[in-house]
Parts: C-alpha cells; structure tokens; sequence
C-alpha cells in the first residue's frame, strides 16, 4: 500500500515538474511580452531533439547543458523576425502567429526526425533504480526532479537578485515606466523570450526519459501549463509553480484512483479556481484584467 | 437589413446592393461552379458551415473586440449535442438541432460568466482551456460519445411538417437547407449588429474606458456578445453534424478554434462577410493541400504566420481600404 502511495506521489511529483518548468517559460513570455507561445511545446520537442543529435558527440551531459542554450538562441531568431513586428498589436495577431507556428515546428519535426519515437541513450547511473523496493524510481527521475528544483531556485534567484532579472520583474508590472526610465526593452523582451525557450528546451532533454522523444511531445504538456498559469494566477510566477505542482499530484492520485478522471481532473480544479478566487491563487487583483 | 450594416463600410448604396447580390448568387449556385473548381459536394456545405461560426464567432472578435481562442467548444458540443439526440433519443432533425444549439450555447453563457472581468490574452488563455475540458470528455468517455473514433450512427432524417416532409437526406437538398439556416442566422445577426445593442458592443470595442463612463455595464454587454455568438457557432455545429453524419472529437480541439480565428482574420475582421471570405479561402486551401501532401500542417502554419505578418487586415480590409483611396 505504502509503496502504491508513494509510486503515485513521485509520478506526480515527476509530470509536475515537467508542468512546472513548461509553465514558468509561458508564463514568462505572457507576463513581460503579452504573448501566449502556443509553439512552447514545440520548443520542448525541439531541445529534446537537440540532444538527440548531440548525444552521440558530446554525450548526455554535454547534450544536456548544450541543447537547452540552442534551443533558446532558435527562440532569439523566432523572436526577432515574427513576434517582434507584433508587439503593441492586438493580441490575437501574436496568438495566431505562435499558433501557426507550432504547426510548422511539429511538422518539421516530424519531417526531419520521423513520427516515431527515438530513444536518447542514457548513462548507466541514470537507468538504475534506487533499490530493489523502489525499483520504479531510477536514479534519473531522482536526477531530474534534482535538476527541475536546482532550476526553479536558480530562476527566482536571477529574477530577485540580478539586474536583468528586477527589470523583467518591473517590466510585468508597468513595461511603459520601465522603457521611460531607459531601458532597452527590445533587448529585454528578446532575452527572456529566450530564456523561456532555454526553460522548454531544458524539460524538452529531461522528459524524453519519461514520456519519449516524438514530434508531438510537448502537446499533453501545453494544455496543463496553461491551466498551471490560470490556477496559480497569471503575474505570479511563484503561483505558477504553485499551481504546476497541484495539478501534477491531483492528476497521478486521480490516475491512480479512477483512470479516466485523470486529464479532466486538472480542469475541474480550474474551474473550481475561477469560481472561487477568479485572479487565480496567488495572482494580484486588477493584473491583466 | 443587411444594407444597414454595410451602410457603416460608407460604400455607395448601389455597389453595397450589387455586392449583396452577387454573394447571394454565389452562394446559391455553388454546388454548380464548386466542383468545377476540383470542390466536391459536400464541400460547398463545408464553406458555409464554417463561414457562419466564422461569422457569429466574429461578432466578439470584430463587433466587440473580445478574443476567444476556444470557440470550437461552443462548435463540437453543438455537433455532439445534435448527435447524441439523433443516436439516443428522437430521430428529429429539429429536435437535435436544438439540443445541440442549447448545449453549446449554454456552455459558452454559463462559462463567459466567469470571465467578463478579464481581457486580452489572459482571457483568451481561460477560453482555450476552457474549450478543452470537452474535448478530454469527448474523447474519454467512450461508450457514450465514440471516444476518439468520433460519434457515429446517427442520420440526419427527413423533416416532417405536418403532411408535408422535408427531404435533406441528399447532399444537394441539404445543401440548400444548410443555405436556408444560414440566410436566416445571418440576417438575425445583421439586425443585431445594426441594432443599438450592436453599436454598444462597437462602442466597447473602440473605446472600453469611454463606454464604461457613459454608464454602459461592460462586463454584461460582453457576457451577453459571448453568449449569443457562442449560440450561433453552435447551431453551425449542429449543421456539421448533420452535414457529415458524423461528429468528430477534433471539431472540440483548440485547433479549430484557432482555424475559427485565421478565418475571420485572413477574410477580414472589421467586416460583416470577411469570416465568410476567409472561410471560402481556408477551407478550399486546406482541403487541397492536404489532398497534395502529407506535410499541409506546414503549409496551414504558414498561411497563419503569413496572414498575421503581411496581410493582417485581411481580403476585405484590404480592398476597402484600396477603394477609400
């Protein structure tokens, strides 16, 4: 029993950092450019495609720190040549671009790389489980939840402790005031672009240990990302966290429960969030309404 | 009455009657000409069902400046609403059509309550993920709805009228019921637009602040502007429905929704016909791409990225804009 508990909680806990780390690059991109990147998870295939590739020169390691950075400079070209020319437009402009292009990027992908899933190799370490008791976690899931946590502290270190960082803070709330006090805000939208792309492209190398490398990864994963983004409140990206965990636990026991339930779950705790506290759980009263 | 709409375009009377009638002729001798366009029959139908949830859809996106990026919900419960009548209930067309435009429309009005107070992108985000809930239902509720192969068995059957009988079970008869649908939706909502409670809705769209100053409850007007639209696109499921004997999970899926969008966008969404237009021009593209290549996804996300970046006003804002000058 305690092990069924525990097998739930940790799938859980895995599909919620992948949430979480999808949903923090969105939630970047929505709170400083006003964009939703429908492309996101598009991006996520992208970096674990990336390593794919690289693996075999530079191996997992190195795949892993190289592929996320080329994931993020695809973003940097993505948004200077298409989303650029669209800020201050209305936001159905940018909402469609994103949308087409993730059908571009999911048939390239599919064009390039074949529809069937590949297999990224792993070091030894990696496969091994934890003990024979808990053979459903390997030493990878441990890594990767690792990575996930080391990621997310560094991120809110950046945002709370660097320059850059206190201007996409300031940007989220009034990008006008920031722009008239003299900073490039071009460059800034472009660079935390990227770096939610860098975010994808990371989950992107992680997850193809866990749900498999295919053009369509990143499609089950957009869809809670932004029901993360709503429940936890958009502006907040401390509540995006919050609200990717929820949703990844709520929707493993649910599985673990009553099969079926388990992707209508994460809607139900939206709506139940939108009922209640319609700002979302941490989001601030009069943001983006 | 839809002279009174297009009397806001500032086109001459004469060119706005000329322009009205040649649509109208288009329209109805379209299964004539669609087919020696490479079309087959069932795609003129195809056209119009989308041109008119492309058409209710834009009384938010044009009419009230309000973007939903979830309309296919609205769509594909209207086509499951019609469908499971017509399987588990009454063989009535009429009877699944109103189901199903309860269903969808009701959908749209009780969820669009919980959203007025938002804007922009944030409310576009709450709609598709809204849309989506049907879709999983749709989609894991298999006894009932089909699952993933989509809802099948069910026909749409002859109208009865008393002791007369309406027969549509012909792709050409329901062609021109389809058509009859159509003229009457599009009328009601030519009169709405040109009603006050349309220039309200116009009011908001150009200017929210001013509107609210002038003592228009905003919030109310946008909820009531989602909801009837959400009722039109609904009814045009119904007819999908119909039209395929079919109801597929896809008609739920945000992609539609976004198809819903480019239409209205690519033909025009500062105008009455553009979605309509726009709906012409997707279907037809898309329907031969993907006849030509397995690779139409790229080519669909290229006609968006290229819509958005080069031709943003769209066909019909295009040529206005080339006749005002």
């Amino acid at each position: 029993m305690f092990q069924v508990v525990l097998f739930n909680v940790t799938n859980g806990l895995i599909i919620g950092a992948f949430y979480v780390l999808m949903a923090l690059g969105l939630s970047l991109i929505l709170n400083l450019s006003n964009v939703i990147n429908f492309a996101h998870g598009n991006f996520l295939a992208l970096g674990g495609y990336l390593a794919f590739m690289l693996v075999p020169t530079v191996g997992y390691w190195g795949a892993l720190l190289i592929s996320p950075l080329l994931a993020a400079l695809i973003g940097v070209v993505v948004e200077r040549l298409m989303i650029r020319p669209l800020y201050g437009r209305d936001p159905v402009y940018s909402l469609l671009l994103t949308f087409g292009l993730a059908f571009v990027m999911q048939d390239a992908a599919r064009w390039y790389w074949g529809p069937n899933p590949l297999q990224i190799d792993m070091p030894d370490i990696l496969k091994t489980p934890l003990s024979a008791d808990l053979f459903f976690i390997t030493w990878y899931r441990v890594f990767m939840v690792g990575i996930v946590i080391a990621t997310v502290i560094s991120l809110f270190a950046f945002l709370r402790h660097t320059r850059v960082g206190l201007r996409i803070r300031a940007g989220t709330l009034d990008l006008d005031t920031v722009a008239a006090l003299g900073v490039n805000v071009k460059l800034l939208r472009t660079f935390n672009f990227a770096l939610g792309c860098l975010l994808a492209g990371l989950s992107g190398v992680l997850a193809t240990g866990q749900i498999g490398l295919n053009p369509n990864m990143g499609d089950d994963l957009l869809m809670p990302s932004f029901i993360a983004i709503i429940v936890g409140g958009v502006g907040s990206l401390a509540g995006t966290l919050f609200g990717g965990l929820l949703i990844g636990v709520a929707a493993a026991v649910t599985a673990a429960i009553y099969p079926a339930a388990s992707e209508v779950v994460i809607f139900v705790i939206m709506l139940l969030v939108m009922l209640v506290r319609p700002r979302g759980l941490f989001g601030e009263e009069g943001f983006m309404s | 009455m839809t002279a009174t709409v297009l009397a806001a375009g500032q086109r001459p009377a004469q060119r706005r009657w000329l322009s009205l009638v040649a649509i109208w002729l288009a329209l109805i001798t379209a299964p004539l000409w669609l087919p020696l366009m490479g079309g087959y029959p069932a795609l003129a139908g195809k056209v119009l069902v989308f041109g008119l949830a492309a058409m209710g859809f834009n009384l938010l996106l044009g009419f009230t400046g309000v973007l939903s990026f979830g309309h296919a919900a609205y769509f594909g419960l209207g086509a499951y609403g019609a469908g499971l009548m017509l399987k588990y209930v009454t063989p009535s067309t009429p009877l699944a059509m109103l189901a199903g435009i309860l269903l969808g429309g009701l959908a749209g009005t009780l969820f669009s309550m919980l959203i007025v107070r938002r804007r922009g992108v944030y409310f576009a985000m709450c709609t598709v993920a809204f849309g989506q809930i049907f879709y999983y239902i749709a989609y894991s509720w298999n006894d009932f709805t089909g699952g993933f192969d989509g809802l099948r068995g069910f026909h749409r059957a002859p109208i009865g009228l008393g002791p007369l009988s309406l027969d549509i079970t012909d792709s050409i008869a329901f062609y021109y019921f389809t058509l009859a649908v159509f003229a009457v939706a599009v009328a009601l909502m030519a009169l709405l637009i040109a009603s006050p409670f349309g220039r309200t809705l116009r009011a908001i769209r150009e200017n929210e602040r001013r509107a609210r100053f002038l003592g228009i409850p905003v919030e109310r007007h946008i909820w009531l502007s989602f909801s009837i639209s959400a009722f039109f696109t609904a009814l045009a499921g119904t007819l999908y429905a119909l039209l395929n004997n079919f109801a597929d999970p896809l008609t739920l899926h945000y992609s539609l929704s976004g198809y819903f969008v480019i239409m209205t966008v690519m033909g025009g969404m500062r105008s009455f016909w553009g979605p309509l237009l726009g709906a012409l021009v997707f279907v037809v593209l898309q329907d031969y791409i993907s006849s030509l290549t397995v690779n139409w996804m790229s080519f669909v996300g290229l006609i968006f990225i290229l819509v958005v970046l080069f031709f943003p006003r769209g066909i019909l804002g295009i040529l206005k804009r080339r006749g005002a000058t």
